[in-house]
């Protein structure tokens, strides 16, 4: 972002973006400026240099490993119940960090807009990332704006990558998982899958789903002093609950098995699901992390996630078995067993 | 949540599945007792709530043809790709029917090979994108049962009443009772009683399946698709068999008049006629098995409306749909089963959508590890 002037911030004076805005020149500075600098101002990203600079020490002494990560975020709305596509690129890298057990500081920006955007869309989108950034105690510190023809994009597509720090004796790993521990979560599963799909309006369906975006990662500090012998943790985005422990039951040789009574559902999200023929297990969460534990942790685990506002009505969803390696089963409400496989494709609704 | 957990609850089910026992103990059958769920829905509630596991092992549950999406030819899809490839059209599909494969690819391929392909949920939905773009052409691909089979009928005649002349519908509209008919007849078939559709008899009513008990000789109890419906099925064909009677029993009354939808029958009697015959995957051409438009809705018949190359392509030589849709064998018995034919890339339709019979032992049955016990 060196393009950007130091604290004198150009004012925009057009209603939509054009390719000019991607061009270099003025009108790139000018948006840049208003638009991305103003919003995100913090004393890393004012010197607008090509890069942000860290002082080592600074970080050494908070943690002994750097966690680095990114994503990128194309959300169709992009803006829907409950967040916004800037909300979700500052929450989901956040969480990316902490779900490592790593304090997350810093993050990137970097944006393609689709020509013909509003301006006052862009405003909003930077408002929001600043405010989760601002809320979250993280600065977003250097970034890139790039302007693309229309069609190229779906109106703006955003990549955060992050930094930060893992104290010593935190050691997380997806194949830590051992037989007796516990599987937990820290709320009910699907609303942001849901209320996204709502959101698109195509199914004519009113409801009042809130997406659960949010940045976990003061939730995962408290449940990792209180269960420090936490094995693993990760949230569950794309590809729902059902990914997560796949992913976990391949890397750690184990079987899981879960109970679906005891699994946390929203009525709304059992509704849409009912509905459209979808199965919630695969539905997208963007505040919602599984967490194995070990068996003489969980209560301290589980009180620990209740008593935070994002933990309140987290459940201890099934268990950990010598098994079959890789396997994941579901006791359904019903009393039978089902295998709860990896989502092939898309979900795509059932016909009748 | 209200008139859905009621049907999902764990302790009635264990006194349905004692009972169930009860009945076994008093027919002691032989070998096991057969029972075709016609039904894709049928087949999706049995593997997601694990109703197979919960049953003794005397009764063994067949998956039937009822999933429209799997008995779709590759010809079919073929001549759907030919009407896609026009500029001008916009091709609406349900969702199921996107990644079921032709012999050129599917749908969802040809999406992303820059066809305009767009998902609806309902025909009706197809007839608002019509009028939405003027300056293109709409075709509807119309699939499904008795089921879907009104709500296509009453958005053309919706069209007729508009006016509206840049909507069509590629008719692949099947009717289920004749291919239960070929069913019964096929040498070798050993079926001892039906779970008969649910969806589609809210529409036709009770009276097709009459000649099923009366001349076949089979138990036959139409189902609902939760899953109590689905066991509370099983326990009255157990009681007809235990009892020696053959009769067709509604166990769905909340759901299926035993007369049918009368104002859905009259529209599909006025926009449909049958077909002399129509393609099956894995099944072959069944006679009176498909309907096309009358020649008074010509106009809205893609058929007619583009030039389609009506493809015979016949299926995979390597693929056994055909024997897993009658019931001869299990779909984890299919020589391609989770090897060459997989959810990732389907052979045969049976394993694309969530109520194909392989794709549900697939996700649900964890089968491909059940293989080398039973496969020979």
């Amino acid at each position: 972002m060196n393009e950007m002037a130091p604290r004198n911030f150009a004012k925009l004076s057009v209603a939509a973006i054009t390719l000019a805005h991607g061009g270099g020149g003025k009108a790139m500075k000018d948006l840049i400026d208003d638009v991305f600098a103003r919003a995100f101002d913090n004393p890393l990203l004012t010197p607008m240099e090509d890069q942000a600079r860290i002082e080592i020490a600074a970080l050494a002494a908070r943690g002994d490993r750097l966690a680095f990560t990114t994503d990128s975020y194309v959300v169709d709305p992009i803006f829907f119940p409950g967040g916004d596509i800037g909300k979700l690129a500052v929450c989901g890298t956040i969480n990316d960090l902490a779900v490592g057990g790593a304090v997350p500081l810093y993050l990137s920006c970097a944006v393609i807009i689709e020509e013909g955007v509003a301006v006052a869309t862009l405003h909003r989108i930077a408002q929001s990332m600043a405010v989760t950034a601002r809320d979250a105690g993280v600065a977003i510190v250097t970034g890139d704006t790039k302007v693309v023809t229309k069609g190229a994009c779906d109106k703006i597509f955003i990549t955060t990558s992050g930094i930060g720090v893992i104290q010593p004796g935190i050691d997380l790993g997806v194949a830590k998982a051992r037989p007796g521990d516990r599987i937990l979560v820290n709320g009910r599963l699907g609303d942001h899958g849901a209320a996204v799909m709502v959101a698109r309006g195509d199914l004519a369906l009113e409801t009042s789903l809130e997406s659960d975006c949010a940045a976990l990662h003061t939730l995962i500090a408290d449940l990792l002093r209180a269960a420090p012998a936490t094995r693993f943790l990760r949230d569950a985005t794309r590809g729902g609950l059902s990914t997560v422990l796949n992913e976990i039951a391949h890397a750690s040789h184990v079987g899981i098995e879960i109970d679906e009574l005891a699994t946390p559902l929203g009525d709304e999200v059992k509704g849409v699901c009912e509905i459209l023929g979808l199965d919630p297990l695969y539905l997208a969460n963007e505040g919602k992390i599984v967490i194995v534990v070990p068996p003489d942790q969980v209560e301290a685990a589980l009180s620990t996630l209740r008593a935070h506002p994002l933990g309140g009505e987290a459940a201890d969803i099934g268990v950990v078995r010598e098994g079959e390696p890789g396997r994941v089963t579901m006791r359904t409400r019903f009393g039978g067993m089902r295998i709860v496989d990896m989502l092939v494709g898309e979900q795509l609704p059932r016909i009748c | 949540m209200k008139y859905i957990d009621e049907f999902r609850d764990r302790a009635k089910a264990e006194v349905l599945v004692a009972e169930i026992r009860r009945v076994i103990e008093r027919i002691a059958p032989a070998a096991p007792l057969a029972i075709m769920e016609v039904c894709g829905g049928h087949t999706h509630s049995i593997f997601r709530y694990g109703i197979e596991g919960m049953l003794p092992p005397e009764i063994e549950l067949v998956h039937g043809p009822g999933c429209p999406v799997c008995v779709l030819p590759m010809g079919r899809i073929d001549d759907c790709l030919a009407i896609a490839d026009h500029t001008e059209v916009i091709l609406t599909t349900f969702g199921d029917a996107m990644r079921v494969p032709g012999s050129r690819g599917s749908l969802s391929q040809a999406k992303a090979a820059g066809a305009d392909i767009r998902m609806v949920y309902s025909p009706m939905d197809a007839l608002a994108l019509a009028r939405k773009h003027p300056d293109r052409e709409v075709v509807f691909f119309g699939l499904g049962f008795e089921t879907t089979m009104p709500s296509t009928a009453l958005t053309v005649l919706q069209a007729e009443r508009d006016g509206i002349r840049n909507f069509s519908v590629f008719c692949n509209h099947i009717t289920i009772v004749p291919t239960i008919k070929a069913i019964l007849d096929s040498p070798g078939l050993h079926i001892d009683a039906f779970l008969g559709p649910g969806h589609v008899s809210m529409v036709t009513g009770i009276a097709p399946y009459h000649f099923i008990a009366d001349y076949y000789r089979r138990p036959f109890v139409i189902a609902g698709f939760e899953p109590l419906d689905v066991l509370q099925s099983i326990w009255m064909v157990l009681k007809q068999i235990a009892e020696g009677r053959c009769q067709v029993e509604n166990q769905y009354g909340r759901v299926v008049p035993e007369k049918g939808n009368i104002p859905a029958l009259t529209a599909v009697a006025r926009v449909y006629e049958l077909r002399e015959f129509f393609e099956w995957r894995g099944l072959g051409s069944i006679d009176h098995s498909g309907v096309r438009f009358r020649e008074e809705y010509a106009a809205f018949d893609a058929e007619r409306k583009f030039t389609v190359p009506n493809v015979k392509v016949a299926d995979p030589s390597v693929c056994q749909c055909g024997d897993v849709l009658k019931g001869a064998i299990k779909p984890w018995q299919c020589r391609v089963f989770g090897t060459a034919c997989t959810p990732e890339n389907p052979l045969g339709a049976l394993m694309v959508s969530s109520e194909g019979a392989c794709a549900a032992y697939f996700h649900y049955g964890g089968a491909p590890r059940r293989v080398p016990e039973h496969a020979s």
